[in-house]
């Protein structure tokens, strides 16, 4: 019976990792071949690609996103930082759930929902629709997730350890930049990579708030999609994934570093 | 608990960005959405006249507040395109929860009963394809699902079918994008609550002469049941208001609320019907998302 | 700097805690506390979980804020100074590590506070590396260390500033047993040989005694008795006390005071070496296991063993001495068995008399 467990149980991981895999490894096959249909495969080929950094237009709203990714993901570690030391460290002020369930909201709301709002909210402000724009909307987007991954650290991390700072001398301020923002700056770095690959991935919003001149990458995939698929696009997720896999890669090494510290510094 | 209701002036400081933040883009801008779903559409940019001016005051507040009008609202119930939307973007939601689930669960059972030293392993390649591209995993699913697409062109050559299936824009599309894209979502709950369990609890069971299938039944599935409603509510909602997959892999006629609104803000320009179909849209949602909430946030977390 | 930082008459006490209470919403934690603590003294709070130990020892770190009363420190008020400025150090019962620094930068961590030149910081940390046998251990991570080096590193560490008063929360809290009683004579000497006053909170009677001069026992937010360690054991103020701190048989009675007082009990009359209290007055006794002598004959209280257990050093022997009463007796004698008949003899000193408060 054990036996039989076993050999089921290997099944279903395979059957499950092929189903979470499969499509995205076709796509990136796709992406070789030669030929333009689907269901041919004409051969090993890079044209695609070549044919990619040649179109412009995808390469500049490529440059779109990954400044608005990388500038609305800082602001937004920035922005999440701050309320999650509010969160874990102030005790409980007033409005204090407000804040909470205000923070929180956009982790369940749904994204068109959210652009609605965001964008109605420029229009009536009077507020001309573009680059900045794009970042208020991603930073309002990404700011839940990095304040409740940095939370979530920030708990972990033994109020002690601050207290002691303090009690050697160091004001609150000194007492959290020396002592809490080291054992937090893992989930710094996996917050701002989660706010990254969420403004870089994101189409809802961004349709949203972003103006002409403006074209997120997403937008213009979006925009060809509809149309059917297309191998050039098929390239371009290939290099988009293969991006999301090194920077995983980072984000595990990251983590796998921070954990053995943890393991290290609770057992012994 | 510390006793600490009022905060010093550097907390204040620190509280003030991300508070004045979240009030300016999404506060403000969600009561802005309230009151557009209230207005008259006109045809004009912004194609809404607006209701209250900040000069106005309160006389004036209640003077515009007699040209409320919910003409936006009677539409939604009124018209069969909008109740259509609703009815089928809660099925189609729904179904494709359910089949979620019963993907995830086996899953999930077996990574939380592989050996301990693969788990962290096992978990992080489930999880992975959540950070990649949300719309090029739905559009990877396009080519397999096509008419000329991978699996009918395999079934075809397979010899089990003669002319293709259409599996592509139809419903039945949709549900496989939502399995496949929130699969992550239902696994990582599941495998949570199941791997907590101890495994001396179903030696118990089994010691006590219960077969493996009752001990599944008894002991590890009732045990599993936070996981099993943390999941199903994370994949229910999002899934609920849905733009993405089904304006993808759906057909011209499989009307979803999310895409629907889409179509009447930038289409139709008709933006106090969206914005009334918003606030429907988060009035249903209420219910499960104030059970998520209570689920994610336990006392200790409400509480500093 | 030297390792001690005395200052002040000799006479004033180092620090004053005066009239000091704590509420936390209908929980009072600290109600009208009052101690002196004097120079180069080692005070112990000792006193259950939850009795307002670590919220008045937090209340002199800095941490909390009393409602109401004072602490001055030879003669400065401590009210309103934040931790950073209070010259006061604590060993956090957790040790509160810093994980991301090595021993040396830990040990150095308050002395850079200070804006000392590097050469000071390193031969003062050195200094205390050895005081502590942390030597050759600077460049450790905290994460490489056993617990007991651990808790060396955060002594040092409290240390390292030369404060005037040392505060230790639980500090053999989190160590084995064998290690502990090792950690206690390491204890006393760094507190004898740097002359810093401590101040340590435990509940673990055994370390109080050992290793303070004075002890406080505290209960619900009330300081019980303050007194010398053989104080504290051998004339307990309440019956708290004495139920607190080591093992007791509490014994109810009515005092007679006639020829030489005694208490009548349900099962014979003790005599009472002393009494204050009234003729007539329902009181308990508190004896000592240890204090009561088991024979198989002679005078005294008779009794039936109903069970026993060896305890390494004794045995501790339940005697029925009738009507449901059992007595709870320490012998050496290793020859008695159940059913046995004995004969118990009181001590001739009893201080421990409480009058029944209800």
């Amino acid at each position: 019976m054990n036996r039989q467990f076993r050999i089921l149980q290997a099944l279903m991981l395979m059957s499950g990792f092929i189903f979470l895999y499969a499509p995205i490894v076709i796509l990136a096959a796709m992406s070789f071949n030669a030929s333009r249909l689907v269901s041919v495969w004409g051969g090993f080929s890079t044209r695609w690609y070549a044919a990619l950094i040649e179109n412009e237009q995808l390469m500049h709203s490529a440059w779109i996103s990954l400044a608005d990714a990388t500038l609305s993901a800082l602001l937004a570690t920035f922005l999440g930082l701050l309320a999650a030391v509010s969160l874990a460290r102030f005790g409980a002020f007033p409005s204090r759930l407000l804040f909470f369930g205000a923070i929180h909201a956009p982790l369940v709301l749904p994204e068109v929902v959210m652009g609605l709002a965001l964008l109605s909210c420029f229009v009536a402000l009077g507020v001309g629709r573009g680059f900045t724009t794009l970042v208020i909307g991603h930073v309002t987007f990404t700011m839940c997730f990095t304040t409740v991954a940095m939370l979530a650290s920030l708990r972990e991390c033994d109020p002690a350890l601050e207290e002691a700072a303090m009690d050697l001398g160091a004001t609150p301020f000194k007492a959290f930049l020396l002592v809490a923002l080291p054992q937090i700056a893992p989930a710094m770095a996996s917050a701002f990579l989660l706010a990254f690959t969420l403004a870089l991935d994101d189409l809802v919003i961004a349709s949203f708030a972003t103006g002409p001149g403006a074209t997120t990458l997403p937008m213009r995939i979006y925009s060809q999609v509809r149309l059917g698929v297309s191998p050039q696009i098929n390239a371009m997720s290939t290099l988009l994934l293969g991006m999301v896999a090194v920077a995983m890669g980072a984000g595990a090494l990251i983590l796998r570093r921070s954990a053995r510290r943890g393991r290290g510094a609770s057992t012994t | 608990m510390k006793k600490n209701p009022t905060l010093t002036r550097g907390q204040r400081l620190v509280l003030l960005a991300p508070y004045l933040w979240i009030f300016a883009f999404l506060l403000a801008p969600l009561i802005l959405v309230l009151k557009i779903s209230v207005s008259h559409t006109i045809l004009a940019r912004p194609p809404y006249r607006p209701i209250f001016e900040l000069s106005d005051g309160v006389d004036g507040f209640w003077t515009k507040a007699q040209t409320f009008t919910f003409d936006a609202y009677r539409i939604l119930f009124t018209d069969s395109l909008y109740i259509n939307a609703y009815v089928s973007s809660l099925t189609i939601a729904a179904v494709a929860t359910l089949v979620t689930l019963l993907v995830a669960y086996p899953f999930a059972l077996a990574m939380a009963r592989a050996p301990e030293s693969w788990r962290p392993f096992l978990i992080g390649l489930a999880a992975a394809p959540f950070w990649t591209s949300f719309l090029i995993r739905v559009y990877a699913w396009i080519a397999l699902l096509k008419d000329e697409g991978l699996i009918n062109n395999s079934l075809i050559a397979l010899g089990l079918i003669d002319a293709p299936i259409q599996m592509f824009a139809t419903r039945f599309a949709v549900v496989v994008g939502i399995v496949y894209s929130y699969l992550p979502f239902m696994l990582l709950p599941l495998f949570a609550a199941l791997e907590r369990q101890d495994p001396a609890l179903r030696e118990a069971s089994a010691d006590l002469g219960a077969t493996p299938a009752q001990t599944f039944l008894r002991v590890t599935l009732p045990l599993s049941r936070e996981g099993i409603i943390a999941g199903v509510l994370l994949v229910f909602i999002p899934a609920v208001g849905e733009f993405v997959i089904p304006d993808l892999l759906g057909g011209s006629d499989t009307l979803m609320i999310g895409r629907t609104l889409w179509n009447d803000f930038f289409a139709n320009h008709d933006w106090p019907t969206a914005s009334a179909a918003a606030v429907l849209l988060l009035v249903l949602l209420i219910a499960p998302l104030a059970a998520l909430e209570r689920m994610r946030f336990g006392q200790k977390d409400l509480r500093p | 700097m030297s390792l001690t930082t005395a200052t002040g008459s000799e006479s004033a006490p180092l620090l004053s805690i005066r009239r000091v209470s704590r509420r936390y919403g209908p929980v009072i934690a600290l109600d009208d506390v009052s101690l002196h603590i004097a120079r180069g003294e080692f005070f112990a709070l000792l006193g259950p979980s939850g009795c307002g130990k670590t919220t008045l020892m937090r209340c002199v770190a800095g941490f909390e804020t009393p409602d109401s009363g004072d602490l001055l420190l030879d003669g400065e008020d401590l009210g309103g100074m934040p931790p950073y400025r209070r010259p006061v150090n604590m060993m956090f019962q957790s040790y509160a590590l810093f994980p991301h620094l090595d021993v040396f930068e830990n040990v150095a961590f308050g002395l850079r506070r200070q804006g000392l030149n590097k050469d000071t910081i390193a031969g003062r940390v050195r200094a205390l590396l050895q005081l502590t046998q942390l030597d050759s251990y600077g460049l450790r991570k905290i994460n490489e260390l056993s617990g007991g080096q651990r808790q060396r590193v955060a002594l040092a560490r409290a240390l390292a500033p030369g404060p005037r008063l040392l505060l230790l929360d639980e500090p053999l809290g989190a160590l084995d047993r064998k290690l502990r009683e090792e950690t206690q004579f390491h204890l006393k000497k760094i507190q004898r040989e740097t002359g810093t006053s401590f101040m340590i909170v435990t509940h673990d009677q055994d370390e109080a005694l050992a290793l303070a001069d004075r002890v406080a026992v505290m209960r619900a937010g009330r300081i019980e008795q303050v007194a010398s360690p053989n104080d504290i054991y051998e004339r307990p103020a309440t019956r708290f006390v004495a139920g607190f701190v080591g093992d007791t048989n509490f014994i109810d009675g009515v005092v007679v005071l006639d020829s030489g007082p005694y208490l009548l009990t349900d099962f014979g009359r003790i005599a009472l070496s002393s009494c204050c209290l009234p003729d007539g007055a329902r009181a308990t006794l508190s004896v000592r296991p240890e204090d009561i002598h088991a024979r198989r004959d002679g005078p005294g209280i008779s009794g039936i063993i109903e069970e026993f257990v060896f305890r390494g050093d004794n045995t501790l022997l339940r005697v029925s001495v009738g009507n449901d009463v059992i007595l709870r007796v320490a012998t050496w004698d290793m020859r008695f068995s159940v059913g046995e008949s004995v004969r118990l003899q009181f001590p001739l000193d009893t201080p421990a008399l409480f009058a029944e408060t209800t």
